[in-house]
């Protein structure tokens, strides 16, 4: 009889109350976290078209749509197909191929650097390397990914291209390269990437069954075998998913390419030439004082949106290869 | 019947092809090659890694040796256009205080975000919307931040190029990796766990709070300074919102600042050998605060892996 007690609203409902309140505040808040995210590329997205459009149409979006007047200040047609780009020049060039042809030219480069050290590297660790090995080369190779972009620009502007690339060019080809080259850009990026390639190429490759090996093996195939015609094909869209990612991450790189790759504007196939791509411009331009509304400060944004059109697009196609690859062995 | 006289001559051709055309000892030869080739591109990485510590190294020694740049001034002073008097005292004030203020500003928003996601999201489109953003954000290359920050922060609401935009444009880029290691530090947190504490009758909240957050709590400081170690070295972000050409230290986060690699770019740019030394001098302490912070997170994961 005395056990019965009657749970009375003041003692165990109005805390429980309480307790739900809170329960429903921290959810709502941490909702409200949540969401910075999205608003992020929302303004990322904003910020970028409001600012470009002011360099094509000589006022902002924002101002438009309140009723600003519109003119053609850089037509289109001169900004994908014009071949000077010196948008802060006394005759001013919108042509933005130049920037465009260095960007993709040190993502071609650094591709031709990083892809297939970076594959070799996943086939070593995945098929031939012992544990002991792996565990100590994994690591130190992704050290490598870690270190600042910054870093790797002055081990281009202080040893790839004085000390490597300078004596070769000189007496190969008797050409006497300066401070900058593509080359020392292409190299020191495609270094960088290596890991990126390796590391994630080394997991698709670990996903492969091992089921399939054995079978190969069991048919007499040798190491080369399966490594080449067995695991490679086997996990081949998440090896391309890695190399997409490389180049979506070479594209964006900005310190060690405005040190190593200079900051002239131009289209050139001599890889001892100084070229600049895009994002060395945005520094460039931000070095400099760039007053708000000039063409200069306008132009960085018409950059930067294109910039960042060419790594969405690559985010997406690394997104679509990663999910087909997650598909195969369910 | 057809089966047999299908297969037994072409059998009997594929055996003796087996048995003739390969040349075992091309096989082995073309084994030990391959391994040779990706063994040598295996240590390419290693070997760029030793020459850059190396280049770096001795560019340091040569500055002290040659250049005499002595390392006492070099931490006692501030940036300036003379070479003979440039230090870094300024640049690693303005890191460290960038990196609280990252901190401050990214950790309980992505750590808010990751429990939301975890704990709370039902797997609506929403959710699912907010985690391909998230992985999309991973990808956008770190100078974007620096526009975001330039266009919203410093101009938009005339904040002016101060340690504060900055460290926006940090926040906004470590912000996902901090989510992303949140997110998996609290998935290794067993259901037992948490129904456990659901079963005395605690509400979603207070198991979070109390329960699962602790439990989680090494996993998230690893993420968070693993994060940190990359926004330390990130330089782009921090010349667009103008973070350049300043030479004073910083009091507070609306001063204007240079920040360690800012300033390493600024000496690297200069055509004088005794500032590109005075820049592998930086970079030594650069990579020696990221060492640092790598080891402490590497520490704190093995110390508290086995807790739960």
């Amino acid at each position: 009889m005395s056990t019965e007690t009657t749970p009375g609203p003041d003692i165990t409902g109005g805390a429980a109350r309480g307790d739900l309140e809170a329960n429903r505040r921290a959810r709502r808040l941490l909702f409200g976290c949540a969401t910075i995210t999205v608003v992020t590329t929302l303004a990322i997205f904003f910020v970028l078209i409001d600012n470009a459009v002011s360099y094509f149409f000589g006022a902002r979006a924002t101002e438009i749509l309140l009723g600003a007047s519109l003119e053609r200040t850089v037509t289109f047609t001169e900004f994908f197909t014009g071949t000077r780009w010196a948008p802060d020049h006394a005759t001013p060039g919108h042509g933005v191929l130049p920037v465009v042809f260095g960007t993709i030219a040190i993502t071609v480069g650094a591709a031709f650097v990083a892809i297939p050290i970076g594959t070799a590297t996943a086939i070593y660790l995945s098929e031939y390397a012992s544990d002991g090995v792996r565990r100590k080369l994994k690591p130190t190779l992704e050290i490598l990914a870690g270190i600042p972009t910054i870093v790797y620009g002055y081990f281009a502007i202080a040893f790839i291209n004085p000390v490597v690339l300078s004596p070769i060019a000189e007496t190969l080809f008797g050409i006497n390269i300066g401070r900058y080259s593509m080359l020392s850009g292409m190299l020191v990026v495609g270094i960088m990437t290596i890991p990126m390639v390796s590391s994630i190429s080394e997991d698709a490759m670990s996903a492969v069954p091992d089921d399939l090996r054995n079978g190969a093996y069991a048919l007499g195939a040798t190491r080369f075998d399966v490594s080449t015609r067995i695991v490679l094909p086997a996990s081949i869209s998440g090896v391309f998913a890695s190399y997409i990612l490389a180049v979506s991450r070479a594209i964006g790189e900005t310190m060690a390419v405005s040190l190593a790759a200079g900051f002239n504007a131009n289209i050139t196939a001599n890889p001892f030439d100084e070229i600049m791509t895009m994002t060395a411009y945005m520094v460039q331009m931000a070095r400099g004082t760039t007053a708000v509304g000039t063409v200069e400060y306008q132009s960085l944004f018409a950059v930067g949106l294109l910039l960042f059109v060419m790594t969405l697009t690559m985010n997406l196609l690394n997104d679509w290869f990663k999910r087909r690859f997650q598909e195969e062995y369910r | 019947m057809s089966t047999d006289t299908d297969t037994e001559p072409t059998s009997t051709a594929a055996d003796e092809s087996l048995f003739t055309d390969v040349d075992l000892g091309w096989e082995h030869r073309k084994n030990r090659i391959f391994l040779a080739v990706i063994f040598a591109a295996s240590m390419f990485g290693v070997v760029m890694l030793a020459l850059l510590l190396l280049d770096v190294l001795t560019d340091l020694y040569v500055g002290v040796t040659e250049y005499n740049i002595s390392l006492l001034e070099f931490f006692t002073r501030d940036g300036s256009r003379r070479e003979e008097l440039s230090g870094f005292r300024g640049a690693i004030v303005a890191s460290i205080m960038l990196m609280i203020v990252t901190a401050i500003l990214s950790f309980f928003v992505g750590v808010g975000s990751a429990i939301y996601l975890e704990e709370y999201a039902p797997d609506t489109r929403i959710t699912r919307l907010i985690e391909a953003n998230l992985a999309n954000l991973a990808g956008v290359p770190s100078i974007v931040y620096g526009l975001l920050a330039l266009a919203a922060f410093v101009n938009g609401i005339g904040m002016g190029p101060i340690l504060l935009a900055g460290a926006i444009a940090l926040a906004l880029l470590v912000m996902p990796i901090i989510i992303v290691s949140t997110q998996e530090a609290l998935r290794a947190v067993p259901d037992g766990v948490r129904n456990g504490s659901y079963a005395t009758g605690a509400t979603e909240w207070q198991t979070i709070r109390r329960v699962v957050l602790p439990a989680a709590m090494p996993g998230i400081m690893t993420g968070t300074i693993l994060a940190l170690a990359r926004a330390i070295g990130e330089t782009a972000p921090l010349i667009m919102v103008g973070a350049i050409f300043v030479n004073r230290m910083p009091f507070g986060p609306f001063d204007r600042f240079s920040a360690m690699p800012t300033q390493i770019y600024n000496w690297a740019n200069e055509p004088s050998m005794h500032f590109i030394h005075l820049a592998a001098v930086g970079i030594v302490v650069l990579l020696t605060f990221m060492f640092v912070m790598n080891g402490i997170a590497i520490y704190l994961r093995n110390e508290y892996e086995t807790e739960i």
